[in-house]
């Protein structure tokens, strides 16, 4: 039962991920009608971004008379820098500061998304638009791995590490809080976070679709564009904005995942074609759907890579989440919640 | 004006001289290469195959850095670096056998058919006479075959299946690199003396060659020490989130968990492993304790605190000859040589490829040719010291490298980024040395080409 639990818990950490990035994924196709290969990088720009935000709260001066630090008794490099925030507001204060970057980076990736979204729609994906899918993949397929590049020209190759805060470093006994024995289930705090996390940002925009003036004029494009044009709505305008709200849902996504796994310059196509099986089981231009597919498709995830079930199918693991895709499409062609219509011309 | 008039006679005598003049290069051509890509003029290229895209690119850009030091010191440049403490006085600073060191660089992408395209690339187009380099032992399988059939010596990189000089070993290859096996072997008895004898190992293994020959040389030492294996889990390869592998370890039995992984896998793995608790859990009445066989230092900078108190075991550490002292001569000459120039200590990709370079060329200056088979010759069972690993056999039967092997373990408080591994102990080569034919394969007999 406890294994049952614990797999559980890690499908919908995983669900998480693949949940918020099918879900701007699926909001930029259902609003702009565009194929977007490169929401697996916003992804890895939102992580990136806590590298940046990490890199700039450690930044430092050298102090007047410091010489070349020794490593290891060899005097090479450059001398040990101050940084400034320890400087400013001594070193326990500055410590903490750097301590809670993770979350810090929230501030910076919003905006940072936001616009970085907003030029690409604007800037390169706007003239696909009424070009074939196939070309809209290749556009934004290029544009994934240009920024991929970018990032490894800056960053290096090499994987970063990001910590959570000391607060959520470490693990808790949630099989004790749910009343069954001690240790059997131990779970990562920070994993929990990011659960809550994700949850509250999907809240977050079904609440903003559903209850806002402007997210009704989105709803209403996206079910007949052509009718509120007529409306006198400027319906491009809105859809540029998703498309920015879009960017800044994978980019936070990443943020929080970051003391999940190191952040490198692969990762958003690690997550870039589950979370395109994930939109397709969901249902192409269902949001519902994309973030239920994510959760089953992590928890199925999570099943399949348990010892018994390897030992009795060998190599499922790796394959279950497209079995699962063949089942889910051979039986409902539409996904879990597809629309009539809806990529079907 | 007469007329241009040819009868049969004077067709076929025309031909015969035609077809003399065209050919004469090549017959000459033939007689005077006796191997691929003979040097002829007052140079010679070796290609540097390293990953310079993929998630390897930063330690092919130490490999690469190592290299080009490495040339600098062959070509009389710089402080001279390992050529003043090798034990082989061959080279002197002038090149190789009097003819000026170039290179080429091709991009491996730590794919076998990329690094064998950039391979074929240097040797067909650039004239490289030897290939070196890479970060991956499918990469390093596949180009030592292609440079077998090519008929050019291959320097192995930084590669550390058992298969390179196992079952697919070449005579016209050649690893300086430990492997598997000597890392299962040196880390055992050190696992024992921490840990241990009464010990219950989880395997979490990556699906790949390299992962299958590390489980199975851990596997194999540990239990001959009392360990017993409860479970050995393969992970696929592009597997990022380790979480639902690592959770249920703690309730299996295991008080041990064994990352067979490297680069990205073993950085995520690991990192999974200590959110879920596994280093401050107990289990069987024990601390709970994890093993990393094959540590690098850009793993360990991914990982970053989560190495902390880990065991794993390196080819080479940086802080060799200061930790355990003169035997290991040549350590700090490097350090000191590629850390002036850059302004980092060395990792052990570069101090391997370095160490490659120097090596092919003093074998060729010792057989006085760039010869494949000549190279091989002077190779085998070649002993020799000063490159910081101690006394070394570059044994004939595999062509693989019998040194000491360190066991380290990731510091709790390292003072820098290129300080995060501390030397536990150093295990005699002796005690890591097999017999060749263990592995199977056959090393065949050199290919000069041409």
């Amino acid at each position: 039962m406890d294994q049952i639990v614990l797999q559980i818990l890690n499908g919908l950490d995983k669900g998480s991920a693949y949940a918020l990035i099918a879900l701007g994924l699926t909001l930029i196709f259902g609003t702009l009608g565009v194929v977007n290969f490169a929401h697996g990088a916003l992804f890895m720009l939102g992580a990136f971004c806590t590298v940046t935000v990490n890199r700039i709260l450690n930044l430092g001066f050298v102090p007047e008379g410091a010489t070349t630090q020794s490593v290891g008794g060899f005097n090479f490099g450059s001398p040990k820098e101050t940084p400034y925030l320890e400087h400013w507001f001594g070193e326990a204060a500055g410590q903490a500061i750097v301590d809670w970057s993770v979350p810090l980076s929230i501030l910076f990736a919003i905006p940072v998304m936001l616009l970085i979204g907003v030029i690409m729609e604007r800037g390169l994906i706007k003239h696909f638009y009424k070009r074939p899918h196939a070309d809209q993949i290749l556009v934004t397929f290029g544009l994934a791995i240009v920024l991929q590049e970018i990032i490894k020209y800056y960053y290096g190759a090499n994987q970063i590490p990001a910590p959570a805060p000391e607060a959520f470093v470490g693990s808790f006994d949630f099989g004790a809080m749910i009343g069954m024995d001690a240790g059997a289930i131990i779970y990562p705090y920070w994993r929990i976070v990011y659960f809550v996390f994700a949850l509250i940002v999907i809240s977050a925009m079904f609440a903003f679709l559903r209850y806002t003036t402007f997210g009704m004029v989105v709803r209403a494009g996206m079910a007949d564009r052509e009718t509120v044009t007529i409306l006198g709505i400027n319906v491009d305008r809105r859809f540029t904005i998703m498309f920015g709200i879009a960017a800044a849902v994978a980019g936070l996504a990443g943020v929080m995942y970051t003391p999940i796994n190191s952040p490198n310059y692969h990762m958003g196509m690690d997550f870039l074609v589950i979370s395109f099986v994930v939109v397709v089981v969901g249902g192409m231009g269902s949001l519902p759907g994309a973030v239920l597919a994510g959760f089953l498709l992590g928890i199925l995830e999570s099943f399949a890579s348990m010892r018994e079930v390897i030992e009795f199918l060998p190599g499922v693991n790796q394959v279950v989440i497209y079995l699962a895709a063949i089942v889910i499409l051979l039986t409902r062609p539409r996904g879990l919640m597809g629309r009539a219509g809806v990529m079907e011309d | 004006m007469s007329g241009f008039k040819m009868d049969r006679r004077g067709l076929l005598k025309t031909s015969a001289v035609v077809g003399a003049g065209l050919a004469m290069p090549t017959i000459f051509t033939s007689a005077a290469r006796a191997y691929t890509n003979e040097p002829t003029g007052g140079s010679v290229t070796l290609g540097f195959n390293v990953p310079q895209s993929g998630p390897y690119a930063d330690e092919g850009a130490d490999e690469l850095r190592a290299y080009e030091l490495a040339v600098e010191h062959l070509n009389g440049g710089g402080d001279g670096g390992m050529m003043n403490t090798f034990s082989s006085k061959a080279l002197k600073g002038n090149g190789i056998l009097g003819k000026k060191v170039e290179y080429v660089t091709g991009d491996t992408q730590t794919k076998p058919d990329a690094a064998r395209a950039s391979a074929r690339s240097m040797i067909e187009k650039d004239g490289a006479i030897m290939i070196t380099g890479g970060s991956s032992s499918g990469v390093a399988v596949a180009v030592q075959a292609l440079c077998q059939e090519a008929g050019v010596i291959f320097m192995a990189g930084l590669t550390h299946s058992n298969d390179t000089t196992g079952k697919d070993k070449k005579a016209n290859g050649f690893r300086h690199f430990f492997n598997s096996y000597m890392s299962g072997a040196a880390l055992a008895p050190i696992l024992a003396a921490n840990y241990g004898t009464d010990r219950k190992a989880y395997h979490l293994t990556a699906d790949y060659n390299w992962g299958y020959t590390t489980e199975e040389a851990v596997r194999n030492s540990t239990e001959a020490m009392g360990w017993e294996t409860v479970a050995a889990v393969k992970t696929p390869l592009a597997q990022t989130d380790f979480s639902s592998y690592v959770a249920p370890v703690l309730n299996s039995g295991a008080d041990v968990l064994v990352l067979n992984h490297y680069g990205g896998n073993m950085v995520n793995s690991l990192t999974s492993a200590v959110q879920f608790g596994l280093r401050a859990a107990e289990a069987n009445g024990k601390n709970f304790e994890i093993v990393v066989p094959l540590y690098s230092r850009l793993m360990a900078q991914g990982a970053g605190a989560n190495v902390a108190g880990i065991f794993g075991s390196t080819n080479w550490h940086w802080s060799l000859e200061n930790v355990a002292g003169d035997r290991y001569a040549g350590t700090n000459a490097f350090v000191q040589s590629f850390g002036a120039k850059y302004g980092f200590p060395p990792s052990q990709a570069a101090h391997t490829v370095y160490c490659q370079t120097l090596l092919y060329a003093d074998a060729a200056e010792r057989a006085g040719t760039f010869n494949p088979c000549g190279i091989d010759e002077a190779l085998a069972d070649y002993e020799f010291d000063g490159l910081g690993n101690g006394p070394t056999l570059y044994r004939a039967a595999d062509h693989q490298c019998f040194k000491d092997v360190l066991v380290v373990k990731g510091k709790e408080n390292p003072e820098s980024d290129f300080d995060l591994l501390e030397i536990v102990d150093v295990t005699p080569a002796e005690q890591v040395t097999y017999d060749a034919s263990i592995f199977g394969g056959e090393l065949g007999s050199c290919n000069p080409g041409a």
